[in-house]
């Protein structure tokens, strides 16, 4: 170890100076105008008619009634999957069953159906014309236009995020480790409590951001079946939708800037986190 | 503990990775399966571990039937071919962690666990290593955690896989001599799987010679280099 920290920094690749500046350079721009400004560009607009207008566009019952929507929503939707995508991908990872093949591409699913697709079919399955929706109704229990088939839509499109994440991590650290803590006399909770969770929290925690950034941040579906009802049924993306084409402006962007800056939030949570623990981090690591 | 094999067969789908195979192991022994790569070592450890069930046939561990037992109960020492150390947790942590999982009246107090790590390090000959990670530790090394691990949960037998499959030469030899002389100080009934003649022949006190699934012969290293049962034997053993 220390040997090699002792080497004199040697470049490991050879491009000339010209070319890496110029790919550094390139990516600088393409970063500046693609991410950072439209995210500036939010903020300039949230703010173009004074703190005042901002605080007050915040005040506005619609967008508190959406401000609280999207994060139930997420609170509810993001722990579900994280459940259900650790689950998936231990079977997966860890079994050898009849259909696995066809489970994986199962679990891909929402990310090729588009959005808008799946919000409909759920308004098909669950909706009013249907028997299924037409017997929920008629029991007071509504999915289509309610707060359940927003939670619905929310899963459907936000589930691939952590098993996605973790599959590839749990196929390269393969089974030795649990089967130790089995034969050492572990049952199988204290295992993944004490083994399998903490080797694949890193691909979790990542899943669980990836997965929170898109359950607030999801428009298509959650437009489809909530049917955009003011202060009922709106969540943060519908909300700003629905300011914007009301040319209410700094009400549309001081929405979209308080969306954004929860996902900044949450990419903080992570660099602070990794921060924290880079020790722990490297000594995971593969050997 | 002395173990009995009967008619032991073990097939995953249509492969036949074991044969029905008989074997008797005497108490405190150290026995080598040796064979190829695919010959069915492994399979029969992880059996004899609870790790696998097999098609057919019986387990005796004492002369009680532990075919049924699961891999908890069965208390096998097991080190597993790449060691499968707990790569987050300290060296402590992983020779204590047989400890902790214990039910709460079996417990030991924290005191007597810290005792009988440090006590395992001892013998391992590593004794300032308790509060490395496994990636700060050398191939032999870890190995070595890994019997201390092992050893920790008392089991009533020692199974190895390939236990110095990953180490140089020069390691291999030395680690060699550490497991005999761990053997007879606490008198378990060994098992560990090899492919290197050599190994077995200079370590064990009674070699099994397995080959695609079956048992070719058993005996103590000198009767099977003196009277090999079958070509295969005589020419897999020939140094
Ligand atoms: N989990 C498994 N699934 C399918 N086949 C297996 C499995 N484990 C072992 N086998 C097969 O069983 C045979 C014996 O394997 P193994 O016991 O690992 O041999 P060895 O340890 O002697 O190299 C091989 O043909 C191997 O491919
Ligand atoms: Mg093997």
């Amino acid at each position: 170890m220390s040997d090699i920290a002792l080497t004199p920094p040697v470049p490991v690749t050879t491009e000339p100076v010209l070319i890496r500046s110029l790919l550094i350079g390139l990516s600088l721009v393409f970063v500046a105008l693609f991410l950072f400004a439209p995210l500036v560009t939010v903020f300039v607009e949230a703010l173009r008619q004074g703190w005042g207008a901002t605080v007050d566009a915040l005040r506005l019952p619609d967008a508190q009634a959406a401000i609280r929507m999207t994060l139930t929503i997420a609170a509810i939707a993001v722990p579900i999957n994280a459940v259900f995508g650790i689950a998936a991908a231990w079977a997966i990872t860890k079994f050898d069953f009849r259909g696995k093949a066809f489970l994986i591409t199962l679990i891909d699913l929402p990310f090729s159906v588009s959005p808008v697709v799946a919000g409909l079919m759920l308004v098909l399955l669950f909706g009013a014309n249907s028997t299924l929706g037409g017997w929920l109704i008629a029991n007071g229990m509504p999915i289509v236009f309610a707060f359940p088939g927003i939670v619905l839509a929310t899963l459907f499109v936000t589930f691939p995020f952590v098993a996605r994440e973790l599959i590839p991590v749990m196929i390269e650290q393969g089974r030795a480790e649990e089967e130790a803590a089995l034969t050492l006399g572990a049952s199988g909770w204290r295992t993944f409590f004490t083994v399998t969770l903490p080797n694949i929290r890193w691909a979790l925690l990542y899943g669980v951001l990836l997965c929170n950034a898109r359950a607030m941040g999801e428009f298509g579906a959650v437009a489809v079946v909530s049917g955009k009802i003011r202060g009922e049924t709106a969540t943060m993306p519908t909300m700003v939708e629905m300011f914007y084409n009301e040319y209410l402006s700094v009400a549309a962007f001081t929405l979209a800037a308080v969306l954004a800056m929860l996902a900044l939030l949450t990419l903080l949570l992570k660099s602070l986190l990794e921060w924290r623990h880079a020790d722990l981090l490297a000594a995971t690591r593969r050997h | 503990m002395n173990i009995e094999i009967e008619e032991l067969a073990k097939e995953f789908g249509t492969t036949r990775a074991l044969h029905p195979v008989s074997l008797s192991i005497p108490s405190g022994a150290l026995v080598a399966l040796l064979g190829p790569s695919g010959s069915g070592k492994t399979t029969l450890l992880r059996i004899l571990g609870g790790l696998e069930f097999p098609t057919s046939g019986r387990v005796l561990f004492g002369g009680q039937d532990a075919t049924g037992l699961s891999v908890q109960e069965r208390r096998a020492g097991f080190v597993f071919q790449s060691y499968a150390l707990f790569k987050h947790m300290t060296v402590f942590e992983n020779i204590a962690y047989g400890l902790r999982a214990r039910k709460r009246h079996e417990r030991p107090a924290e005191a007597e666990i810290g005792r009988r790590v440090n006590k395992l390090l001892d013998l391992i000959q590593l004794p300032d290593i308790g509060t490395r990670y496994p990636n700060q530790l050398s191939g032999g090394q870890r190995q070595r955690v890994a019997l201390a691990r092992a050893l920790a949960i008392e089991p009533r037998m020692l199974l190895l896989d390939e236990p110095f499959g990953a180490l140089d030469a020069k390691v291999r030899k030395e680690l060699r001599q550490g497991l005999r002389e761990i053997h007879d100080r606490t008198g378990l009934t060994t098992v560990f799987v090899t492919h290197d003649q050599e190994e077995a022949m200079e370590l064990a006190d009674l070699v099994v010679v397995m080959s695609m699934g079956r048992i070719e012969q058993v005996g103590k290293p000198a009767e099977i280099r003196a009277k090999p049962a079958t070509d295969f034997v005589r020419s897999f053993t020939a140094a």
